[in-house]
């Protein structure tokens, strides 16, 4: 059985809503506190991507289980402008938007499975996934 | 939007994080924190995140920015009561805080203070 919860990313409060969000289901799947902090961490750099880059978007929570292992499964979803060069994007450091350039980068470190889909003019969807251990 | 208060104890500014903080209150705690470190001649601050459950790239760099201007304004940071699992996730992260100066909790923190300004800071407390 999966469960899932669609939010939106549309102001920074949204952002707030989106790490409470995840919390409660990174608690509900079992997550260790470090890994919780984590697939949290990585939530708030994701929606926050999505609200700066691409004027919001929105994210669906998922538990997830490969009769192994239950999980949590994050799809950020936006309709911006796209990532032109992903590798480039994933590089530490890189930024357009003068920060850090470790949102995604760091984001990737922080969970099990990162997928990145994007191209100019058609948006950017990354999915994650933190198993529980 | 929230606004995190900012306390007053001998010479040293206090705040506490206690809520999960959006990016605007973020950055009206920057702006305030540098307003009173010259309004009140404050010689340090600590910013207390023992009830901060995520530090992102956004705190993390509002942590070392307020750092960078209270150093430039005459003041030390001392950021106290970071929590073992954000720690752990900021190094994840790639956040390594270089500039910013921790305790690991409020009363070291003070000391921290203290030993760095060489005379006593805090003249209120006992
Ligand atoms: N959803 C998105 N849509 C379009 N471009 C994006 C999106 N997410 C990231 N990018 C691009 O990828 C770059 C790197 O993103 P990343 O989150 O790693 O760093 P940052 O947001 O610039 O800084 P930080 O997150 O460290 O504060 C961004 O500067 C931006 O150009
Ligand atoms: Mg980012």
């Amino acid at each position: 059985m999966t469960t899932s919860d669609d939010l939106p990313i549309k102001s920074n409060s949204d952002v707030v809503l989106v790490r409470q969000h995840v919390r409660t289901a990174a608690v509900n799947v079992g997550l260790s506190l470090v890994d919780q902090t984590k697939v949290v961490t990585a939530a708030s750099e994701l929606a926050r991507n999505a609200l700066v880059y691409a004027g919001g978007g929105q994210v669906r929570i998922e538990i997830v289980n490969n009769g192994i292992r239950k999980g949590l499964r994050l799809a950020f979803s936006d309709t911006g402008p796209g990532i032109p060069d992903i590798p480039q994007a994933l590089t530490d450091g890189w930024t357009t938007g003068g920060g850090l350039g470790l949102g995604l980068s760091g984001s990737r470190r922080l969970v099990d499975e990162f997928d990145l889909q994007s191209a100019p003019g058609e948006g950017t969807l990354i999915t994650v996934t933190k198993w529980a251990r | 939007m929230d606004r995190v208060p900012v306390l007053k104890l001998g010479d040293i500014l206090i705040v506490s994080i206690q809520i999960d903080l959006q990016d605007q209150s973020v950055l009206a705690l920057q702006e305030d924190l540098a307003d009173q470190v010259v309004a009140t001649g404050a010689r340090g601050v600590i910013i207390d995140i023992t009830a901060v459950e995520i530090v992102d790239s956004f705190i993390g760099r509002m942590l070392a920015t307020i750092a960078a201007i209270s150093r430039m304004l005459d003041a030390e940071t001392v950021v106290v009561g970071m929590r073992p699992a954000v720690a752990i996730t900021l190094v994840e992260l790639g956040l390594s805080l270089g500039g910013v100066r921790t305790a690991l909790n409020l009363e070291k923190g003070v000391a921290l203070l203290n030993h760095l300004d060489g005379a006593q800071i805090v003249t209120a407390a006992q």
